[in-house]
């Protein structure tokens, strides 16, 4: 269906673009819980716990964190969306939810194909070489072993991990926090995606790598048909994004241009 | 068409009417059960990468390394071997030691398998939150590389078998069905535990009490002539059908000549093997798909 739109497009170019605008993510009323352990505090006593299960009250460890609370907006095809919001604000967490990676518990999320989710935070096995991680990240993300032997040398190129001597078949665990970073991020941008959903992944790493990720994004941007952008440097969704969306704990509190709502967002950390 | 459409069509329709009108997908919806056994056989090569992956990492501190994966069993055999063949010997087994192994080894595969399937969930929510794959992958990949340990500790036993004096013959063939239906149960029951782990996150304290009894239920450590002396005839029906004593009893058939046996028709056994393997195969599998969305939430 997609394709067919934009031939006939090319076709009747002479026409003012008034193009049918078709979405790729609906959400609706969407509300998102966490059930987080706090660990041990106040009424963990066995007592406590016996009393708990007598009267069907929940453990006092396990608290439920509200993330996101019914959000509702319509992204369109060929639309690069920022969020932004403090932190805490729920962004990621609303991210994870588009991606399908986390239920929503009331609500519904709607997409087009499947969202692919570009983070740092892809954990992986720490006591694996880096080359192995690469592998393994590959094939979890659905690619075929002829593909991901293909690929492994640009990924680990990309990331410059083996910039200062060969890191690559060190175990992950031995990498700085800015490599291991870097390797993840490289390896979720290996991917082809429909939707793409990105994190903080900007941010990630020296100048250099920032340059080439900024680079990669863009690629990854004109191959997909809507994108996602969290972050919290306002300049990078000011570059990417003409609509913005800013959560503030867990609701949408403006959803519009981005020259617009960046504003009234500065205006509100500013007076803060 | 696209042009022509100056006023909006799609003004008024809720959210999810226009979600419908565009033929979008509920974010994160279950696959059907035929949709997700496809998948997950896509996603084979990415099981036996995690497995072999896990199996490394866990040697990777060790200073002997992989030597483990034959040194562990070893060890072990070695160790009971001493209480249960030396100090209270244990004189109505012909080759004790033997007897002994075999048990010991067929029944850790599960142990191990169950131990850590229950937390293959919990222990990997960073991975499940980030990326998308049938979650069955995280189980199905633990059930494998303990699989691996087995066939490590199946060597070391036939060793045994074989320098205690057994003769080989065509029946140690009967060893490799014996060893897929277990591990076919094996993938059921590390399924079933996985979402149950996910759930209840106390099963992991109780999961060494139930295995232990289980072990003593499946005659591993003594003569299973005892359950026939010792049960009234309904209980001794029950340890009969027991899955463990049943991969464990045909693994001893297969590989010893003198072992005692519970059950007294091999058929009986056979229709067991295959029985359990069967129904915790596709009931393990089943149950778990259907947890699927849910998994992410923790």
């Amino acid at each position: 269906m997609a394709e067919h739109i934009e031939t006939s497009n090319d076709v009747t170019v002479a026409l003012p673009t008034i193009t049918e605008r078709i979405p790729t993510v609906v959400v609706d009323d969407a509300h998102v819980i966490y059930r987080v352990h706090k660990g041990a505090s106040g009424g963990t006593s066995p007592v406590a716990a016996l009393k708990r299960i007598a009267s069907r009250t929940s453990a006092p460890n396990i608290r439920e964190v509200h993330a996101v609370k019914g959000v509702s907006f319509t992204a369109y095809r060929g639309e690069a969306v920022g969020l932004i919001g403090s932190n805490g604000s729920g962004k990621s967490t609303l991210l994870r939810a588009i991606a399908g990676l986390l239920p929503v518990n009331r609500g519904a999320v709607y997409t087009q194909g499947q969202p692919s989710l570009l983070g740092v935070n892809a954990a992986l096995l720490n006591d694996l070489s880096g080359e192995r991680n690469v592998t393994l990240g590959c094939l979890a993300m659905g690619m075929h072993p002829d593909d991901v032997q293909r690929l492994a040398p640009d990924i680990i190129e990309f990331s410059g991990i083996n910039q200062r001597g060969d890191f690559a078949s060190l175990p992950m665990r031995t990498y700085s926090s800015g490599m291991s970073a870097r390797l993840r991020f490289s390896i979720a941008a290996a991917k082809k995606h429909d939707v793409l959903l990105i994190d903080e992944a900007l941010a990630t790493g020296d100048k250099g790598f920032r340059k080439r990720s900024e680079q990669r994004v863009r690629e990854l941007r004109e191959g997909a048909g809507t994108v996602f952008l969290v972050s919290h440097q306002l300049s990078s969704v000011r570059d990417t994004c003409e609509r913005t969306i800013w959560l503030e704990s867990g609701e949408l509190r403006m959803d519009g241009p981005t020259d617009e709502v960046l504003r009234a967002y500065e205006d509100f950390s500013n007076g803060k | 068409m696209a042009n022509t459409a100056l006023a909006d069509p799609d003004a008024g329709l809720t959210q999810a009417q226009l979600a419908a009108r565009y033929g979008l997908r509920v974010a994160g919806e279950r696959p059907s059960l035929a949709d997700y056994t496809r998948r997950l056989w896509t996603y084979r090569h990415f099981i036996a990468a995690y497995s072999n992956a896990k199996l490394v990492a866990s040697f990777s501190n060790a200073r002997l390394g992989q030597l483990w994966q034959v040194l562990t069993p070893l060890t072990n055999a070695a160790v009971y071997y001493l209480i249960f063949g030396l100090v209270l010997k244990q004189n109505s087994i012909p080759n004790f030691i033997a007897y002994l192994t075999a048990g010991l080894f067929i029944f850790n595969f599960t142990q191990t398998a169950v131990q850590n399937g229950t937390q293959s969930i919990t222990g990997n929510l960073g991975l499940i939150r980030a990326l998308h794959f049938p979650r069955a992958c995280l189980p199905l990949a633990v059930m494998l590389t303990q699989f691996q340990q087995l066939l490590a500790s199946l060597v070391v036993l036939v060793g045994i078998v074989l320098v205690t004096g057994e003769p080989l013959t065509v029946e140690w063939l009967l060893l490799v069905p014996v060893v897929l239906l277990q591990a076919l149960f094996n993938a059921g029951l590390t399924m079933a535990v996985a979402r149950a782990g996910s759930k209840i996150a106390d099963l992991k304290q109780v999961m060494p009490f139930l295995l232990r009894t289980w072990m003593y239920g499946s005659g591993v450590l003594y003569n299973v002539a005892l359950f026939e002396e010792n049960l009234p005839g309904w209980a001794t029906r029950l340890v009969e059908a027991n899955p463990m004593l049943v991969y464990i009893e045909l693994a001893r058939h297969a590989l010893l000549e003198g072992a005692p046996l519970l059950n007294s028709s091999m058929l009986q056994l056979w229709l067991y093997a295959v029985g359990w393997a069967v129904v915790m195969g596709v009931g393990g599998f089943i149950y778990f798909w259907r947890g699927e969305q849910e998994y992410g939430r923790g």
